[in-house]
Order: C-alpha cells, then sequence, then structure tokens
C-alpha cells in the first residue's frame, strides 16, 4: 500500500500536467481557427491562377514547357513538412514515415532532403541524409515569402539545361499533412516538379472568346507557371500548419482526460487509505482500552 | 448612376481577397505601360509589375500597391491577382523609404555579388509603396517613377 504522503504528491503533478495540457489543448484550438481561416482565405487564387492558366494554355503548348517536360529522374530531392514542436501526436512521424517510404523507393538516387520543420530536419540528420537547404520556425508567422523561398531555387535549378550539373534536379516530391477536419489528417505525397499534368478547369463552352494578350500568351503562361508552383507548397504549409494544430488539440485532448481519469483513480485510493489507517487507529485504541480493562 | 455600366473589380493575392467592388474604372500596372479599363472593355490578359492600382468608386479615386500579377478583364469582371496588395493606409513611409535606402546600398555595396533580382524588386516594392502613399495624398500622383522601367 503506497503511502499517503505519496499519493498526495503524485495527485498534486498530474494535476499540474493536467493544467498544461489543457492550457494547450486552448491554445491549439485557437491557433487552428486561424490556420483554416488562412486556408479558405488561400483559396480564390487557386482557382483564379488555375483558371487563367487554362485560359492561356491553348495557345502556348504547354508540353514545351520546361517544368511541364519529364524527364529521366537522376538527381531527386523530396521536401518534408513536418512541424517544429511534439505533442501533436503522430503528426510530426506520420510525415517523416511517408517520406522516409519515398526516400528507400529512391534511394540508388541518392535523394536529397529539403526538411521544413525543425521535427524533420532532426530526424533526417540523424538517418544521416542529406539535407538541403533546411527550414524551421516559420510556422508562427507564416508568410508567402517562405512558399517562395522554397519554390525559387527548386524552379531555378530544375530549369537547369545541363543533365550533368549536380545541382540541377529532375524531379522534386513534396510530402505534408493535409487538414480533413479536426479528427483527421491525411499525409500526402506528391510530385511537385515536373508538373503534374494540369487539372484545369473546363472551358466554357459556346465559342471561345478572343482575348488581347499583353506581352503574349505563352509569356504570361511562362510567367504563371511559378506562381503556380509557389502556390502548391504555400498551400501544403498552409495544410500542414492546421493540420499540426488538429493534432495537437486531438492529443491534448486526450492528455486531459487521461490525467483526469488518473486523478479520480488516485483520489479513490487516497481515500481508502486514509480509511484503512483511521479503522487501524481505532482498532488499536479500542484494543488498548480493553487491554488495560483486563 | 446606378444604371451605369460598372466595372466588378476584385484584387486577389495568395492571403486572401483584398478587394471587391464595383467601380467606373481601373488602371492598372501593366507590363507594358499603365492600361486603363472602362466597362466595355475587350477581353484582356496582361502580367502586371509593381506599381499603382488606381479604381474610382462613385467619382472619387482610390489607389492600392500591387506588386507582381496578372490582370483579366472578361465581360466587365476585372481579376488582379497579384503577389502582395496594400491599401496605403497601411504602408508606412518611414519603412518604405528604409527599404528602398537598404535596397540601394546593397546593390552599390555588393555589386553583382548580391541578387541583383532580389535587390531591385526590393527597391521597386519600395518604390511603389512611397508612390502610393503620395498619390493617396494628392500630391505627386501624376509621376510614376517605376514608368521608365521595363
Amino acid at each position: 500500500m503506497p503511502t499517503l504522503l505519496e499519493l498526495r504528491r503524485r495527485t498534486r503533478s498530474v494535476k499540474n500536467t493536467e493544467q498544461i495540457t489543457r492550457a494547450m489543448k486552448m491554445v491549439a484550438t485557437a491557433q487552428l481557427r486561424r490556420a483554416q481561416e488562412a486556408i479558405i482565405s488561400a483559396r480564390p487564387f487557386s482557382s483564379r491562377i488555375l483558371k487563367v492558366l487554362g485560359a492561356v494554355a491553348a495557345g502556348a503548348e504547354p508540353e514545351s514547357h520546361p517544368l511541364l517536360r519529364q524527364r529521366e529522374e537522376r538527381r531527386v530531392e523530396v521536401v518534408v513538412i513536418t512541424g517544429d514542436r511534439g505533442l501533436c501526436g503522430s503528426f510530426n512521424q506520420n510525415a517523416i514515415k511517408s517520406a522516409e517510404a519515398l526516400l528507400v523507393e529512391k534511394a540508388g538516387l541518392g535523394p536529397g532532403v529539403h526538411p521544413v520543420g525543425r521535427k524533420g530536419k532532426d530526424h533526417f540528420r540523424r538517418r544521416g541524409m542529406r539535407l538541403v537547404d533546411p527550414l524551421e520556425d516559420i510556422f508562427r508567422r507564416l508568410d508567402y515569402e517562405h512558399a517562395r523561398g522554397i519554390a525559387a531555387p527548386l524552379i531555378e535549378r530544375y530549369s537547369r539545361q545541363d543533365p550533368e550539373d549536380p545541382e540541377g534536379l529532375d524531379a522534386v516530391y513534396l510530402v505534408f499533412n493535409a487538414f480533413r477536419n479536426v479528427l483527421r489528417q491525411d499525409v500526402l505525397v506528391e510530385r511537385l516538379l515536373p508538373l503534374p499534368r494540369l487539372e484545369l478547369p473546363e472551358q466554357e463552352s459556346g465559342p471561345a472568346r478572343e482575348f488581347l494578350y499583353e506581352p503574349s500568351q505563352a509569356d504570361i503562361f511562362a510567367a504563371l507557371l511559378p506562381r503556380h508552383i509557389e502556390y502548391q507548397i504555400w498551400r501544403s504549409l498552409l495544410e500542414s500548419a492546421a493540420a499540426e494544430q488538429a493534432a495537437r488539440m486531438t492529443a491534448m485532448d486526450s492528455a486531459s482526460k487521461n490525467a483526469k481519469e488518473i486523478i479520480e483513480n488516485l483520489t479513490l485510493i487516497m481515500n481508502r487509505v486514509r480509511q484503512t489507517a483511521i479503522t487501524t487507529e481505532i482498532l488499536e485504541v479500542v484494543g488498548g482500552a480493553e487491554a488495560l480493562a483486563a | 448612376m446606378s444604371t451605369e455600366p460598372r466595372l466588378q473589380l476584385e484584387v486577389i493575392t495568395p492571403g486572401g481577397v483584398v478587394l471587391r467592388e464595383e467601380v467606373e474604372y481601373v488602371e492598372a500596372p501593366g507590363v507594358l505601360g499603365y492600361v486603363g479599363i472602362l466597362p466595355g472593355h475587350a477581353p484582356f490578359l496582361t502580367r502586371i509589375r509593381s506599381g499603382r492600382l488606381e479604381y474610382r468608386l462613385d467619382g472619387e479615386d482610390h489607389v492600392l500597391a500591387v506588386h507582381w500579377g496578372y490582370l483579366e478583364v472578361l465581360d466587365d469582371d476585372v481579376v488582379v491577382l497579384a503577389e502582395t496588395a496594400e491599401r496605403p493606409d497601411d504602408i508606412e513611409l518611414q519603412r518604405a523609404d528604409d527599404a528602398l535606402r537598404r535596397a540601394r546600398e546593397r546593390q552599390e555595396e555588393f555589386g553583382a555579388a548580391y541578387d541583383p533580382l532580389r535587390a531591385e524588386r526590393a527597391a521597386e516594392r519600395a518604390r511603389t509603396r512611397i508612390d502610393v502613399v503620395r498619390a493617396q495624398s494628392g500630391t505627386g500622383a501624376d509621376d510614376p517613377p517605376g514608368a521608365t522601367r521595363n
């Protein structure tokens, strides 16, 4: 039987933990709402960019653009988006596991890893992977500039003509947690470069409208594609940020519940121990009195 | 007034919809020069650079700073897709001034060693911001400083 003092100490420590997990849950809830709003307000940009791409693709021979051209995969890199902190269930592990699977598949090519988020960076550094431009601590103040900063060197290196250039790239993949709902986050593995076949919205039927283009259709198409890639990264950053908060919220919620349960159990045991002690004392007193009377 | 044709103007950035308004006139910084759009304009698609996006609403002129993107006109819908767009009230003149000076210093100091495109873009953005704030307060609005470039 544990002593009363031990039990009290344990209860106090569990209570402290519960307070922390409850506070973290509340913070995650607030941040999740903000992250969700960010996803929603980013949507019009995406649908518009696809619409404009659709409008100009026809006159631009899309297959000819370097960002769409397929090459044999020899120089491959993977962008892995995780969080900077733990305490969010299997959020980080899920992304890392999916990335590992992809890296094993491409192992013969000596793939490089672009970790975004401290957890991924630490993991892949321990594993001795080749890290390229690791980024951390961007989720607190996520900005479109971050997406641009990730996209720009990838686009530049992918566009290099020399197939022997060690700095060049033949394919880039993107691994991140997508936010489905508060209880569900799915890891997505997408190919960023070369751009998969663009799923362009159907052009409205009827006679095609003659647009005036400045400077030209092809020029606009070529300038729009890099924006589209930046946007893909931007979207995955927003999704991952929301997914992380959702995962943390869920994890902290169940941690708080568990803590409550432990406290209830401890209180129960504590009462039992106290009663046993009282009973023993009474018995001793009674026993002592009887012995004296005898 | 309400029977007159109007333009539905939308300014969209990755951060969200910055502006959605029924306006009478739009003027945007196209790559080949400023373009003016009135209701009934032909379908039109152009790239825009960093500059002033002006629009007239109920006879009053307003201005936004937009930085790189596209402008589409179709059936009196004007959509501006920009990397960033700012209202003059949100621009701090002091910061823009500092940024412009910093960009110039970098260009001079490092020359070719510093990413020239980045410095140029930073300088252009700062110039646009300063220009927009001035245009809003009604001074120097007729002289777009970026107009000599591109």
